[in-house]
């Protein structure tokens, strides 16, 4: 496992946290993709060790979450709502926009590696909906248009920031 | 004995029936009792609750009290204490007895749960009972007969899962067919100490699964498949060969090590099918270790031995006697018996009876292994301790037989009778064996019985009944199971003609009658006959040998005695 200092720090204070250390399980488990994005393989056995489990009982929480990935994502996790109110006023069609500008489908990395795109359940956003979460930020209202307008921003900032690494590079040679 | 204190007991009434349990005790257990089936699929006496399966639905209700001044509430109607019942139903395994519970098992409620709980068990359950190797010993088929609503309501497809998995093996898992109950994932972590099971994924989706690159490999697995409710984890050796309800099941013990597992040995037609573990709380619970189930094998090995021989020919039963009979004769006086903590107690009272009329020594092998700390001692013979209480033998017995080795170099012993046991294993040399006389009983062919001079085929411990003393001094019966094959006899017999032709009176080779004689000369055995042992055993007085230093360690339901006092 190749975690940073912090994250390390972080997991042996969370596990502080509980009376007993399995309890840690999930927390360790969320820091862990925080840092690297999934979990990758060998995650059972590390976090076993940590807490004195059996990699199996590891195992068992890891699939019965559909938030833990096994495998990279994208640069940006956009996750379009599909639940009941969502549906009704164009989650569907929303997410169908965004698979278009990125040129992807649900549950694959785009092929420049910007996004990845998924349906989940209820973001607690009915009055507004359709709603879509880019990694943190909710936005509300999303129709086709707004996913574009959206598209859009992600692309231009992606641009921008070749072109920064771009000019780095220049610099430094 | 000390006598168990005696348990505080708590009345508890289901189905208008009252009765006292210990406290403690569980609604599905205090309903056994008064002969009230709860029917269950992931409680196990012998495991942790966990209540997934929601099979042990139960009304539940307590005596009303006034809430202020905590008087008892009268029913008018009836004249006795009002029961408040819970309007929802509760789960009979996770509810412990407390004073004045009362429980309801028969009410419509219940019956419409478990035709809930049966006809969500039976979605996603393969219906292909005729080809499922559980039919005649599975508790949904059972249940369903019982609790179903008889026919489904179910159109869509049933799920797709892994239908044949090496667990491990020695077993087999059908996912379509598990329940989930989770009893196999208790038993590997609790008992065997082997938390290698685990259900992933969820919902209809959950799979039981052995975590990916390790095994269920240890030497407890196929206890899983005892205690799964369904067809979902099968053994390997016996899947597909026999339907259950073909088999005769006879009670044997367990003869890999001196923890004596209480089993029963399932045959049809004189041959032996498979061996599952008898429940015996005093011993070894529900369980027994996996090398054990494989014993019956040795019935039909190849190197059986099935031909009685005297020097190398083809004979009969009293010839062969005869012939040992002139042996003894010609070497009198320069004879000795090598035991076998492998016999029985009645063959080992009888082969004392022989080196007693032949006025020879006697000493029997150990066999030291390492104990696994649950049912598998470090002492691989059966019936030491029956050697001890029968008197065949006053101290341990040792691996190597030294002394007899350097008795026989200085031509003090010109015979041995060995009963079962190969001497080249316990140290003597081909050219030791060459320079005596042997006189072999056994039932498998090994270097002793090739040097041998007369040759006598025995019964294995499937074949012939008896008891062993356990290391607990626990003296358990087990008995015939199959027929021996032809050409061998039985051990009674062999030792009662042995011991006639060189003269001694012993009791005819027959069960009853040897027991009469051992309760008559064995004090210690004085109250026993062979009618009257209960099947799980019954603790003899250990403190003749309470100093002897014993091999085994802490097993289940065993502390060592001696080493408990250096303890302290």
């Amino acid at each position: 496992m190749n975690l940073q200092p912090a994250t390390l720090q972080k997991i042996d204070e969370v596990i502080t946290h509980y009376p007993v250390k399995r309890s840690a399980t999930l927390p360790l488990l969320h820091l862990i993709q925080e840092d690297i994005g999934y979990l990758p393989e060998r995650t059972e056995e590390w976090v076993a060790a940590k807490l004195s489990l059996e990699p199996i009982n590891v195992y068992e929480v890891i699939t019965f979450y559909p938030m833990f990935r096994r495998k990279p994502i994208g640069r940006r996790h956009i996750k379009v709502c599909r639940t009941l109110s969502c549906a009704l006023v164009g989650g569907y069609k929303t997410c169908a926009q965004f698979e278009q500008e990125f040129n992807t489908h649900r549950g694959e990395v785009s092929p420049d590696g910007e996004v990845t795109i998924d349906f989940v359940e209820c973001l607690a956003s009915c009055g507004t909906a359709p709603v879509v979460l880019i990694d943190d930020d909710l936005h509300e209202k999303v129709d086709c248009a707004k996913a574009k307008a959206l598209s859009a921003k992600i692309k231009a900032e992606a641009g921008a920031r070749k072109q920064e690494s771009g000019i780095q590079n220049q610099t430094q040679h | 004995m000390i006598a168990p204190t005696k348990p505080d007991l708590v009345t508890v009434n289901i189905d208008g029936k009252e009765i006292a349990v210990p406290k403690g005790t569980n609604v599905i257990e205090a309903a056994r009792l008064v002969g009230v089936d709860v029917p269950h699929y992931c409680y196990h006496p012998k495991l942790t609750v966990v209540g997934n399966c929601r099979m042990c639905l139960v009304e539940m209700g307590m005596p009303a009290v006034d809430p202020a001044t905590k008087a008892p509430v009268m029913d008018p109607a009836t004249g006795k204490q009002k029961i408040n019942w819970i309007p929802r139903p509760q789960i009979g395994c996770g509810t412990t007895a407390s004073p004045g519970l009362h429980i309801r098992t028969q009410t419509p409620q219940i019956k419409d749960c478990r035709e809930g709980v049966m006809e969500f068990l039976l979605i996603n359950h393969p219906l292909d009972c005729p080809i499922c190797d559980q039919a005649g010993e599975c508790k949904l088929q059972e249940q369903a007969t019982g609790y179903g609503r008889g026919y489904s309501r179910f159109i869509e497809q049933k799920n797709v899962k892994p239908k044949r998995t090496q667990l491990g093996p020695r077993v087999t898992l059908d996912d379509e067919r598990c329940i989930l109950c989770s009893r196999c994932i208790r038993f590997s972590k609790e008992v065997a100490k082997d938390d290698v099971l685990g259900f992933i994924d969820r919902g209809s989706h959950s799979t039981l699964t052995c975590y990916p690159g390790k095994q269920l490999a240890n030497n407890y697995s196929l206890n899983t498949v005892d205690i799964c409710p369904v067809g979902a984890l099968t053994s390997t050796d016996f899947r597909f060969k026999m339907r259950v309800w073909f088999l005769k099941q006879t009670n044997s013990i367990d003869t890999e090590s001196s923890v004596g597992a209480n089993t029963v040995v399932w045959s049809r037609e004189g041959q032996i099918y498979r061996i599952t573990p008898r429940q015996n709380d005093e011993v070894n619970d529900t369980w027994m270790a996996d090398s054990g189930r494989e014993l019956y094998k040795q019935v039909r090995a190849a190197d059986r031995l099935t031909v009685i021989k005297v020097g190398n020919l083809d004979s009969t039963l009293d010839m062969a006697v005869k012939a040992a009979g002139e042996i003894f004769k010609a070497s009198a006086g320069a004879i000795a018996v090598v035991g076998s903590g492998r016999n029985s107690v009645e063959e080992q009272f009888l082969t004392k009876k022989l080196a007693e009329a032949l006025k020879a020594s006697t000493q029997l092998v150990s066999r030291a292994g390492t104990g696994d700390k649950i049912l598998v001692s470090a002492d691989r013979n059966p019936n030491t301790r029956g050697a001890l209480v029968t008197g065949l033998i006053s101290a341990l017995p040792t691996q190597q037989l030294t002394g007899l080795a350097a008795a026989i170099d200085a031509g003090q012993i010109k015979t041995v009778v060995s009963i079962g046991e190969d001497l080249t294993a316990a140290g003597l040399t081909a050219a030791q064996l060459a320079k005596i006389s042997i006189v072999y009983l056994g039932t498998h062919v090994n270097a002793t019985s090739t040097a041998a001079k007369v040759v006598l085929p025995t019964y294995t411990v499937f074949e012939k009944s008896g008891t062993f003393v356990n290391q607990q001094f626990r003296i358990q019966k087990f008995a015939k199971a199959v027929p021996a094959p032809a050409g061998a006899t039985d051990d009674l017999v062999i030792l009662a003609k042995l011991a006639t032709a060189t003269g001694a009176t012993v009791p005819t080779a027959d069960l009853a009658a040897v027991w009469k004689t051992i309760a008559a000369e064995i004090p210690a055995l004085g109250t026993i006959s062979f009618n009257n042992l209960p099947d799980t055993g019954l603790l003899l007085d250990q403190t003749p040998w309470a100093t002897l230093p014993f091999v085994e360690g802490e097993t289940l339901h065993f502390k060592p005695a001696a080493s408990a006092e250096t303890r302290s």
